[in-house]
Order: C-alpha cells, then structure tokens, then sequence
C-alpha cells in the first residue's frame, strides 16, 4: 500500500493551519509557502498519475481499518486526471492572484485557498459516500471564503444565496446518504455497489430515490439544469480570479456523477442500472442551450464567461450521461479542456476590464485602452478554445463527443444541441469580441481611472492556460490513450470493487 | 401510538416548516427554515440505523441485540457540520443586513425594486473585506 495517495489531502491539511497561524500577517512569505504548495500538488499529482496508469486500483485505507468498516481513499485513473487538472489550474489561478494582488484585499486567502484545495482533493480521492459529503463541505466552506474575498455590497448579496442554495443541497445529500444507508447498510461505495446488486426487490424502491437524490446533489453541484439559477449570479459577482478557480467546482459534481453511477449503479445493479441516464439527458440539452444562449444575451464579459461555463457543463454532463465507454472517453477529454478554456475567459475578462476604468467589463464601446491590440488576441484565441473551433482543444473535443455519441440512444439530439448551440456561441462571442475591440477602435475619448494595470506576468498565466490547451490539441494521441483506458477501467466496475474491497 | 409513527411524522413536520421557512423572502426566516431542515436530517438519519429503543450501540459478549452506532456517528458530524454553517450564515446575513440596508434575500429594498448596482470589482484595498478580513477590520498594508 503506497502512502503516497494521502499526499494530495494531507500536504493542503497540514500547510493551511500554517499559514493561517504563523503567517497571516507575512504576505511574501504566505505567497512563498502557497505557491511552492501549488507545485508540489502538481508533482504529487503527476506521481500519482504514472502510477494510476498501471491499471491498478489502488485502495488507501484510513488508520489501516480494512474495507467497509473504515473510510477508504482510492486512487485510480479517473481520480488521478481529476488530481493533474486541479493542480494545474490551481497554479495558474494562485500565481494570478499572486501577481495581480488579490490576496491582499483581504486576511485569509491563502489558508483558504489551501482548504478549497483539500476538500477538491479529497472530493476525487475518497470511495466512501459520507466522507464525500464531509469533503464537499469543506470545499464548499472554503469556497464561500473565498467567493465572498475582497468584499463589497453586491457580492455578499449573492453569497447569501450562494450559501443557502448549497446548504439546502448538503440537507438533500445526507437524506440520500440516510436513504441508502437505510437500505443497504454500508457507506462504501464499492460494498455498496454489491449491496445493491443483491438487494431484493422489495429494496429497490428506496434504493432508487436515495441514488436519484444523490445524483440531484451532484447535479446541483455540476450546474445542471434546472438547478443552474445560483451559478451565473455567484461567478459574476465574486471577484474574477475566483471564478476560474471556480471552474473547477462544477467539475467535482460532473465527477461525482459518473463515480457514483459507474460504480454502484452500473451494469451489475439489475433493473436499477443506468436510471439517472433518463433524466440526465434531456436536463443536461436544457442546460447546453440555456448556458449559450446566456452566452448571446450577455451584457457584459462575466456574464459572457459564467453562461459558457453553464453551456460546457450540458455538453460534459449530456456526453457523460450517455454512460458508454467511447462516450465518457470524449466527456474525460473535453472536462479539462473546458476547465482551463473557461478559467482563461474569466482572466482575459478581468485583464480586459482593468484597462477599461469605468467601462469595466460592460460589453459597450468605450475608448481604445491600452494593450488591447495584445489582448485582442488572447480573447481571440480564448473564444476559439470556448466555442470549440479548429485549431484549440475545443474542436478536436467536440469532434471526438460528437463521434462517440453516434450510435447512443439520443445520440442525434446531441448532435443537433451541440451542432446548434456551437453557432450560437460563436454568434455571441463575435458580437462580445468585435463591440470591445472593433468598435472601441472607432470611439473617440480617452479612459479615464483605468485600474493599476497588472504587470504583464498576470497576462502570462493566460498564455499559459491557452498552452494547456496547445499541449491537449498536440497531444491528443496519447491523452486519447490514456482517456479510453480510463473509460475502460470506469466500466469494469468490477476492478474497482475488487482493488477496494480486496479479491473475492 | 408507536415510536416509528412518532419518529417519521416529527421527520415530517420539521421537514415541512423547514421548507416553508427557507422559502420565505427574508434571511431571518431562512436562517430559522435551515435549522429546521438541519433537525430533520438529524433525526432521519437515526432512524437510518432502524429505531432500536433501549438497545447498547457497543458490541459485547453477553449482548444479544444491538442499535447500528454508524448513524450516531454520522449524527454527530452532521450536527457539528450544521451548527458552524448555521453560524456562518448569521454572521453572513447580518453583515450583508448592515451593508446592502435590507434584510431581503434578493437584496431588493421593501415595497420596490431598486436597480441592480454594477457588479462592483472589489472595492479599493483600504475598504474592509468581508468574512476573510472580518476579524481584522484592519487591512494589509
């Protein structure tokens, strides 16, 4: 049993205490210990990304309390891509915050950010459902932290309907957990799993509401319609860097849904098999359309960049509720694609309204501002990536869903949606693009009170979120290897119970 | 009356003022709605473990039947988990009471709706932040 899969909780865990109680008021020495912490994460992630790639699923147990009685940690290929792509983006959005002096409007950001990173650690890593609720609430509290970091009336307005929203679905989480635990007696997913499949008929009745309930939460979590009301409102009133690193958290509950479905409601649960793909489906179209066409009626860039994030999740969350293997190879393709195209739209956006002074992000003519032949193109480039045109990430990603989605049941009305909803992106990005740098260009007048323009290093992290994006588009062939056997071990159940629970 | 009618019908009611509340437009009443809602689960996920009257949750020798201790446990952390969000969702309601002027939910001052204020950016570094630098009042240099 390696320890090495604890690292990605325990390192988060031990360093926040830290920084919240010896350097709280040592800003360079908080943004040393963050950042060094960011990139052992990275390397910790890809150590167990090499490893996972042996096909093993590799069980951690707590306190060496054996499966089910203790809380189990499991580390597999699935996990392991959520690990590298939470640490990627971590880096970039802390070097961000970093250099554009976010973390010095306020006292905690650094402990915080360090709890978000353990409870998103935690969030993929964890085979045990209750230790998933108690990880999502630590994300979720750091995240209320960090949502409301830096203050002002407009932003705890919407953090108190952040908040409730999420407290209403930790309640509905553990009327779920109570449900299957009631009827299967186990809080382990893969014992659950075999709980399930031998579970009298007469079970099956609660067994269902209790896993149609779980999948609501995460459903919640993943921004799916009609449960997207709060994201909009949330990512464009807290600040800009805090909504990339928010890209991720739609991510966990995408996560968790194909976790929990492969695992215990997969092929061996009977009659009960695959029934969140019913009502998954058609609620993830809704949201690809709403999500766009949010993108065309934006009235400014943040709004621009939340609704692209609502549209790609229907795209991820519809792929994914296919529940084929060829299906979530696409889906695990296009999830850290749209991650980082959406974190770079969110850091384009805040670099654009910078310059703006008090047009800020409004999508309106202002005055040229400074920079904006170089930001042009990063907007550019970013939209690209978002819509999902030739030659970044998004095109090859829609493609390979599109290819996969074939011959599903459904698979033609996903065509139609994502073949639609792509035009109607591009329709709202070139209006965003060309009213903020074509007509600018015709307006006479000059910016007054433009913000202290970031130095260029915080432009930097865009460039190199967009070569992530590079690097997938080159590197499709391997990635696409490493995605399909992670598809396969995802729909082999099997292996997964047995590396928890141990052979026979 | 037996236990288990008195169990699920308190589950029942708690559940349905819970809702009723959290659906009220003003943070006080949700405030109270979460708590209730929170006191629902609290008792549902006893009941999880079967209602088991006058039993030992240990194992022994000499013990012959057992309650299942796994739901206490959980009890336990949900308690602990709901108790710190619901502090947390005062002290945010108040503060945003004290800053936004209203104690609505949608932020809306009573009788009339006031137009949205612009998605501020951050206020400038010497404004207090909000929970994140609530302790302090002070800001960093």
């Amino acid at each position: 049993m390696s320890h090495w899969v604890i690292a990605p909780v325990l390192l988060p865990a031990l360093l926040a205490p830290i920084l919240l109680l010896f350097l709280r008021k040592r800003l360079m020495e908080s943004r040393v210990v963050s950042i060094a912490a960011c990139l052992s994460l990275l390397g910790l992630a890809i150590l167990l990304m090499v490893q996972a790639d042996s096909g093993v699923t590799a069980a951690y147990a707590l306190g060496n309390w054996q499966a089910p009685f203790g809380i189990i940690m499991v580390l597999d290929r699935l996990s392991a891509l959520m690990l590298l792509i939470t640490a990627i983006l971590a880096l970039a959005v802390m070097i961000y915050a970093v250099v554009t002096g976010l973390d010095r409007k306020g006292w905690h950001f650094h402990p915080l950010f360090q709890f978000q990173l353990l409870g998103l650690n935690g969030a993929f890593l964890t085979g045990d459902l209750f230790n998933l609720f108690v990880f999502f609430e630590v994300l979720l509290i750091a995240s209320y932290g960090l949502m409301l970091h830096g203050g002002g009336g407009a932003r705890l307005k919407a953090g108190v309907q952040y908040v409730v929203i999420n407290l209403v679905g930790s309640t509905l989480f553990l009327v779920a957990v109570g449900l299957l635990y009631g009827a299967t007696g186990t809080l382990n997913m893969a014992h659950m799993a075999q709980r399930v499949a031998a579970a009298p008929v007469g079970d099956h009745g609660l067994i269902l509401a209790g896993g149609l309930l779980m999948t609501a939460v995460f459903a919640l979590k993943a921004a799916v319609f009609p449960l997207h009301f709060w994201l909009p409102r949330t990512y464009v009133s807290t600040s800009i860097a805090m909504a990339a690193l928010f890209a991720i958290m739609t991510k966990v509950g995408a996560y968790c849904i194909l976790r929990f479905t492969t695992v215990v409601f997969g092929d061996g649960a009977g009659p009960m098999a695959w029934a969140q793909a019913d009502y998954l489906l058609p609620a993830a179209l809704a949201t690809m359309l709403v999500g766009f066409i949010g993108v065309l009626g934006a009235r400014n860039l943040r709004h621009l960049a939340a609704f692209s994030v609502v549209g790609s999740m229907g795209t991820l969350v519809a792929t994914i509720a296919v529940f084929t293997p060829e299906a979530t190879a696409a889906a695990l393709y296009y999830l850290p694609h749209s991650t980082f195209a959406a974190a770079a739209l969110f850091l384009v956006a805040d670099q654009i309204a910078r310059r703006r002074g008090d047009y800020g992000d409004a999508l309106s003519p202002s005055p040229i501002f400074t920079q904006a032949g170089p930001l042009s193109v990063l907007f550019f480039l970013t939209a690209i990536a978002v819509v999902g045109l030739p030659p970044l990430s998004g095109f090859p990603g829609k493609l390979l869903i599109l290819d996969a989605v074939r011959s599903a049941p459904g698979g033609w009305w996903i065509w139609g949606f994502i073949l639609g909803t792509t035009v109607i992106a591009l329709l709202g990005f070139a209006r965003a693009g060309s009213t903020l740098f074509w007509k600018s260009a015709a307006t006479p007048g000059v910016i007054k009170a433009a913000a202290p323009v970031a130095p260029v290093t915080a432009a930097m992290v865009v460039v190199g979120l967009l070569s992530v994006l590079v690097a997938l588009t080159v590197a499709g062939g391997q990635i696409s290897v490493y995605l399909e056997a992670t598809a396969d071990q995802i729909y082999t159940p099997a292996s997964y119970i047995a590396g928890v629970m141990g052979p026979g | 009356m037996s236990i288990e009618f008195l169990v699920a019908s308190g589950v029942g009611v708690l559940s349905a003022a819970g809702i009723y509340l959290v659906l009220r437009a003003r943070t006080f009443p949700v405030v109270l709605g979460l708590a209730f809602m929170s006191y629902a689960i609290n008792v549902f996920l006893f009941a999880s473990g079967r209602v088991v009257i006058n039993q030992p949750p240990i194992w022994g020798k000499d013990v012959a039947a057992y309650t299942d201790p796994l739901p206490q446990a959980l009890v336990l952390t949900a308690i602990v988990i709901a108790f710190g969000m619901t502090a947390l969702v005062v002290v945010l309601a108040l503060r945003t009471y004290l800053e936004v002027g209203t104690d609505h939910v949608d932020g809306l001052m009573d009788g009339k709706a006031t137009p949205e204020a612009p998605p501020a950016e951050a206020p400038t570094i010497d404004t207090p932040a909000a929970i994140s630098g609530a302790s302090s009042g002070e800001t960093r240099p």
